[in-house]
């Protein structure tokens, strides 16, 4: 085969980066964006803008392309397809080779793919909707500290989805006050407790303070109820030397469980503290402040569904996944989907879902969907059946807000769950037969009669704005 | 209802819990039925523990025999926890049911309580 010569100028991006015949390998890292590119671009010309941008290639042909094997190294797209419901926009698929990326590094992936792409002028939006991690990748990245039958073991909560509650307000506090809601919470009969994502270490609550307070409420509650708990210390800081010192200390005093925001700490920080829980074996509580800025546009970003991969690889025992039925967006079927791929080992493709690839975790242990936000006992039926016992519940104002307080607000929830996981185990169709069940339940708990009457009318009925696509009705 | 205290207190043992299903009264025969064809239904094996009370909080309670690899007949493995709690009246008495795909328990429940300290 004779050597190519060097032809100096723009070149179709098509000509070097559209593979419709390409065959993947089970190596490549896959992904499938949805594009809406700018008028009087071809699809295939825009696909292949797109993969070429996310890897080898620049506007311009140059010299230095031809000291290296760029067929070997190139991103391919490989698939085009057409986004149901959305005349403008269409899938790209497209397949990177393993070269391009670095071993255990996320922020590697991340930064080919979704980085200079995304500001291209040919596409007008692009969102990535889907990742297939091939397994070499998922093995060179940590995975969750400890998983979820480690964390069954260590807090001893079997045959049900576990329970907590965010402590409220969300600022302003003293640490002692704060230390009573989370005792309060704690005794009446929750698993956890947990900080807000923006308490931290500001001046009217000092993260040492906080920490003490809240252990010498979690130690209380454990000798009054015999049962084991924890409180999501909050260790997101600004730099990972902090990060490490209050993890340090929380490990210290003894309790078991601290907590991190991914995304706005930084992936390598969230890395490195995971890397350190499970040297440590901590638990480790994931938010996602800031997702909703990534996620929520259906036309441009990423989606849930990718972030949530993002974690399982660099790290944590409990991820934030929406509730579908409380205050915060979330579509019913594409969650069932993230919480499927937080959970299981092997996830087939699955367009229902919103899964557009087979994934396969290898031996990485699964996560714990948390559901948490606006939701209150009359929703316990409808969590229960969408999240299944592997879960984390959280009542926030459906705990704090009860009118009895925190615990008789902790104690209608677990009343509540606990007659629904009986039910449900019995055969009962529990979403249907809800209200008869809760009613059931109540008759023998005041604590869950008042916090039904209470909650009764709440709803939060508005569109989902980020919904599967699906073929215009 | 005007607003109540909530009755829990290090000094009253009965404010002690056991896990799930320990915030609902004491299930019946037939519920019982119920949750051990569940984990039946679901391939676990059945396996049935014991402590006293004083030692609840310990990972490691008796193990009534060994767990019921297999068993699937729900009188028998009724009869077990009868027999667990004959001899053991003071102790707790729980069922579980081990879940050998996941390393897991798929269901822990406690079927006769006994007198908490």
């Amino acid at each position: 085969m004779a050597a190519k010569k060097y032809d100096a100028g723009v070149k179709e991006y098509r000509s070097t980066y559209w593979e419709p015949e390409y065959q993947v390998k089970e190596s490549d890292i896959l992904a499938v964006f949805k594009v809406i590119p700018q008028a009087g671009i071809s699809r295939e010309e825009a696909a292949a803008a797109v993969a070429a941008e996310s890897s080898t290639g620049t506007w311009t042909t140059v010299w230095t392309d031809l000291l290296t094997d760029l067929d070997y190294y190139k991103g391919r797209a490989y698939a085009i397809e057409d986004v149901p419901g959305n005349d403008e926009a269409f899938y790209a698929f497209i397949a990177y080779p393993m070269d391009l990326f670095e071993e255990g590094s996320v922020v590697n992936v991340f930064t080919s793919i979704v980085g200079n792409v995304f500001g291209f002028k040919a596409v007008r939006s692009l969102r990535l909707e889907d990742v297939r991690f091939p397994l070499w990748f998922v093995m060179s990245c940590p995975g969750a500290p400890n998983g979820m039958m480690v964390e069954r073991d260590i807090l001893d909560k079997y045959g049900r989805p576990m329970l907590g509650c965010t402590i409220k307000p969300k600022l302003g506090l003293s640490a002692k006050n704060y230390g009573r809601a989370v005792y309060e919470v704690l005794r009446g009969g929750l698993d956890f407790a947990k900080d807000d994502e923006n308490v931290n270490s500001q001046p009217f609550m000092r993260w040492r303070d906080r920490f003490l307070f809240c252990q010498e409420a979690i130690e209380k509650a454990e000798a009054e109820t015999g049962e084991r708990k924890g409180h999501y210390m909050n260790v997101t800081a600004a730099t990972m030397e902090e990060m490490y010192e209050r993890a340090e200390f929380a490990k210290e005093i003894g309790t078991p469980i601290i907590m991190s925001d991914y995304l706005t700490v930084g992936w390598a920080a969230h890395t490195s503290l995971s890397k350190w829980c499970r040297k440590n074996g901590m638990l480790l509580h994931v938010h996602r402040a800031m997702h909703g800025v990534i996620d929520r546009n259906p036309n441009h970003g990423i989606n849930f569904r990718v972030l949530a991969k993002l974690l399982r690889l660099i790290g944590g025992d409990h991820l934030h996944s929406g509730t579908v039925v409380g205050k915060l967006e979330g579509d019913r079927e594409a969650t069932i989907g993230w919480i499927n791929l937080m959970r299981d080992r092997f996830i087939k493709a699955d367009r229902s879902k919103g899964i557009f690839f087979d994934q396969d975790w290898g031996p990485q242990p699964g996560v714990f969907p948390v559901a948490s936000g606006g939701i209150h006992v009359w929703h316990m039926p409808a969590l229960v059946s969408i999240f299944g016992n592997d879960s984390v519940l959280q009542f926030g104002g459906g705990t704090l807000g009860h009118p009895w307080g925190n615990a008789a607000g902790a104690a209608a929830n677990r009343v509540a769950l606990e007659a629904c996981v009986q039910a449900r185990n019995e055969g009962r169709e529990i979403e249907k037969e809800g209200k008869d069940i809760l009613t059931k339940a109540a008759a023998h708990s005041p604590e869950l009669k008042i916090a039904m009457e209470t909650w009764k009318e709440i709803k939060f009925e508005f569109d989902t704005v980020d919904k599967l696509d699906v073929q215009h009705r | 209802m005007s607003v109540q205290d909530y009755k829990s207190r290090l000094s009253d043992p009965a404010s002690r819990k056991m896990g799930t299903f320990s915030y609902l009264p004491q299930m019946t025969p037939d519920q019982i039925r119920k949750q051990i064809e569940w984990i039946v239904k679901n391939g676990w094996n059945p396996a049935i523990e014991h402590t006293e009370p004083k030692y609840a909080m310990s990972n490691y309670w008796y193990m009534w025999k060994l767990p019921m690899f297999g068993e699937t007949d729900v009188d028998v493995i009724l009869a077990e926890l009868e027999a667990c709690h004959a001899a053991n009246p003071d102790n707790h008495v729980r069922l579980l049911g081990y879940d050998n795909f996941r390393q897991s328990q798929g269901a822990n429940m406690v079927i006769y309580r006994g007198k908490p300290v």
